[in-house]
């Protein structure tokens, strides 16, 4: 088994350093965040200049004005914390694909693998660190095999190795270390066990002050003077026990992933890096017999922004150019601003792929063929899957309602097309009412008058009466006759109802035959 | 003009064809438009298919027309499980008109696109798709540039393009192998026979590319193209091939609801089917 390697960050002054950030006038000024408790201001935060001068959380803004009388207070902001975190750990999935907050100021992120595509694990701690410092957080770091340990390290690390003894070692930040850290543990207070408050006051009264003072008691010893907690903190922090993160995002079965050296911009950039991420899906996804149905092109930015392209599929997919033609139309939508820094692709749905023994003699495969379903994707990314319609017969005879949209490509007509009936190529969407002259009832009339123009009817087929479905709706009936007029257009004309006298309005144009 | 240079001058058209994407029939492929003498206007007298086709329409009636020329043309492309694919705008087409020229309606898939740039880049793509067998584009005004685009991939893919062009304002040079224009013709029922008869249209073909234009009256019946003027001469009878009226075969009479108040129309379809 790979050993496993955690990376913990610490913001030391989280909330402070992101309203420094805002308003860089708080630079030379300090500052508190306060918070309204049973009606007094507490101190939420102190920033670094208010705590070298004895200002710390919980003491009260009055007291606080009385050490500086020009103190800065502002209010504090429900929930920034967290929502600062989940920002800063997305941001840290271009390092990992684990990514996990730790409430209330710290990140942990699961390392393990990931540091050989910077060179190493110093050189990747120490440009996780630069980057964010870069940002305009304080922030300390450490690694460590267990998460227990990285945590612990990362906040109390300074303890353990002196700023000199790191420069020997070569190592960035606080301190990055495996395999050895069990030994610095031990030098390092109980608190970095992440312990409760009345456990660590328990300890400093046996004077029992750094880890190694109590790491090798008996654990029947320890479990009976400070409960189970302690010991299982212990295993955690050693590796004896197992302990999991909560990734931000869950990952992905199958994603693959394309860090880039530089920042890409540009349209080409972004194709090659797509080509090589579909390849490189695509061929564990054959391996698996597996297809695409769903997928999800994300690109990170270097500004933290995330560009994302979703396309799907008709049909189970593993086919590198169809895929890359689906995203392709779209490359355009992305904006790379200052440049992207990692691709990364997701089959977010797939379905089994049935190999297809290859036609020798490829003839009409008809609406099977993989082309239909190829082309029928380009035209759905493009225009909306709802514009393409495959129409099969339905079983009604009123003409609005005589055909069906089709589900799926591979479903069939349930009942044969009807030649029986004549039926015009063009059905008006909407019949026109036509002023007509029919001299005697139920015979088709003499001429009619559409938009202006006198069409005296030479030939008649008809009448083909077609009644509502009642149980579908009311009204009248409709009695249709195909005419011809005098040029020799062909047409579907019908009456409303039956004929009155009185109402002439009842005469309608419905189609043109070829 | 010398026997030799005219022989010389014949074989460099036939080079020059199949440079310009009429590609001699591969036997066994070919297939029979029943277009009898209106496939002489053709090179090689064959009705090129892996070509763009312009259909010109002015009216409604006109392009109702061509829908049914249309069809009869479609029907022997996809009668073995061929495919097309239909760009339409608003679509006012009726499935259910077609199956009368041969064509199951649901072996067409239907595109709907509001404009016309769209259509034209849907139709070239779709005719580069070489699992389909025709596509239809409704796209009354093309450039020349488009239309290459259009030819240039089906000589690649060799799907049979159709260029509906309803009302174009120019009608300017474009890339096609052939623009027809179907206008419709008073049908001719059998002697004696009311009704309406079979569909019937006066097709031109106003431009072939190396071909003969020509117009033909043009009938649907028994399935296929019939040509009703040459079926006159060779019989020497009038209206040889002029049988019944579409579908006016059993059009029943509306049920009487109220018991003998309507007489039954007078203009009604006869009740016998002659296929000729």
């Amino acid at each position: 088994m790979m050993t496993k390697s955690y990376v913990s960050l610490w913001f030391r002054y989280l909330k402070t350093d992101w309203f420094q950030l805002r308003r860089p006038a708080l630079n030379n000024q300090p500052f508190v965040l306060a918070i309204s408790d049973h009606g007094r201001k507490i101190v939420a935060a102190a920033d670094p200049k208010a705590e070298r001068q004895g200002i710390f959380p919980g003491a009260t803004v009055a007291d606080a004005r009385a050490i500086i009388p020009g103190l800065e207070v502002l209010d504090d902001i429900p929930g920034l914390g967290d929502k600062l975190l989940t920002a800063l750990a997305e941001w840290c999935i271009r390092f990992t694909p684990i990514a996990a907050v730790d409430p209330p100021d710290g990140l942990l992120l699961d390392t393990t693998g990931c540091s050989h595509l910077w060179g190493g694990d110093q050189p990747y701690l120490q440009s996780i660190l630069t980057r964010l410092q870069a940002r305009g957080y304080a922030v300390h770091g450490a690694m460590a095999d267990t998460i227990g340990a990285a945590w612990a390290l990362a906040r109390f690390g300074n303890i353990a190795v002196s700023g000199q003894q790191r420069q020997e070692a070569g190592l960035p930040g606080p301190f990055a270390g495996q395999g050895g850290s069990h030994e610095l543990l031990l030098a390092l207070p109980p608190a970095a066990l992440r312990l409760e408050p009345i456990t660590l006051d328990k300890l400093r009264k046996l004077g029992l002050i750094t880890i190694g003072h109590f790491a090798h008691l008996s654990r029947s010893a320890l479990r009976r003077r400070f409960g189970e907690p302690l010991l299982l903190r212990l295993d955690q922090a050693f590796g004896r026990a197992q302990e999991f993160l909560q990734p931000l995002h869950p990952v992905e079965q199958y994603q693959e992933r394309l860090p880039c050296l530089e920042p890409i911009v540009t349209a080409t950039g972004i194709g090659i890096a797509l080509q090589r991420l579909l390849e490189a899906l695509t061929s564990r996804l054959q391996k698996e017999a597996k297809g695409v149905r769903e997928a999800l092109f994300k690109a990170y930015r270097l500004d933290g922004k995330i560009e994302q392209l979703r396309i799907a599929t008709n049909r189970p997919s593993d086919n590198v150019t169809h895929l890359y033609k689906l995203f392709e139309l779209r490359i355009a939508t992305i904006e790379p601003d200052l440049g992207i820094e990692l691709f990364l692709l997701e089959a977010t749905k797939l379905e089994d792929l049935l190999p297809v023994q290859e036609q020798l003699w490829a003839g009409d495969q008809g609406l099977e063929a993989r082309g239909i379903a190829e082309l029928i994707d380009q035209l759905a990314g493009r225009f909306g899957s709802a514009s393409i319609r495959r129409y099969l017969p339905d079983e009604h005879h009123w003409p609005e309602r005589s055909i069906k949209t089709a589900q799926a490509l591979n479903e069939k007509p349930a009942i044969p097309w009807r030649t029986h009936r004549p039926r015009p190529t063009i059905l008006l969407p909407q019949p026109v009412p036509i002023q007509v002259t029919a001299p005697v009832p139920d015979y088709p009339p003499l001429l009619f008058r559409y938009q202006g123009k006198v069409h005296h009817i030479k030939k008649a087929d008809g009448p083909e009466r077609i009644e509502r479905e009642w149980w579908l709706e009311e009204g009248p009936h409709r009695d249709y006759y195909c005419v011809e007029d005098q040029d020799g257009a062909r047409y579907w004309l019908f009456r409303s109802g039956h004929y009155t006298g009185e109402n002439t309005q009842q005469w309608f144009l419905h189609g043109y035959f070829p | 003009m010398p026997a030799a240079s005219a022989d010389i001058i014949r074989q460099l058209q036939r080079e020059i064809l199949p440079l310009q994407g009429f590609k001699p029939p591969t036997a066994g492929r070919a297939v029979d438009f029943h277009l009898g003498p209106l496939e002489a206007a053709f090179p090689n007298h064959r009705f090129p298919t892996g070509a763009v086709h312009e259909f010109i329409s002015q009216t409604r009636q006109q392009s109702a027309a061509t829908h049914g020329f249309l069809g009869g043309l479609l029907a022997p492309l996809l009668k073995n499980g061929g495919v097309c694919l239909w760009i339409g705008g608003n679509r006012s087409v009726f499935p259910p008109g077609f199956p009368i020229y041969g064509v199951s309606p649901d072996r067409v898939l239907f595109l709907d696109l509001p404009k016309e740039k769209d259509r034209c880049w849907a139709m070239e793509e779709a005719l580069k798709c070489e699992a389909l067998t025709a596509v239809v584009g409704e796209i009354s005004e093309i450039s020349f540039t488009d239309s290459r685009r259009l030819q240039l991939a089906v000589e690649q893919s060799r799907v049979t393009g159709m260029l509906l062009r309803h009302a174009p304002r120019t009608l300017g040079t474009v890339a096609s192998v052939a623009r027809w224009e179907i206008i419709p013709l008073p049908s001719e029922p059998e002697e004696g026979l009311p009704g309406i008869g079979f569909p019937r249209w006066q097709t031109t073909l106003l431009k072939v590319r190396n071909g003969r234009p020509g117009s033909w009256v043009v009938e649907w019946s028994a399935g296929r193209f019939q040509f009703p003027e040459q079926a006159a001469q060779a019989a020497g009878l009038h209206g040889q091939g002029v049988a019944l009226a579409l579908g006016s075969q059993n059009i029943a009479p509306p049920a009487p609801r109220i018991a003998a108040s309507v007489p039954l129309p007078a203009v009604r379809a006869p009740h016998k089917r002659r296929t000729g």
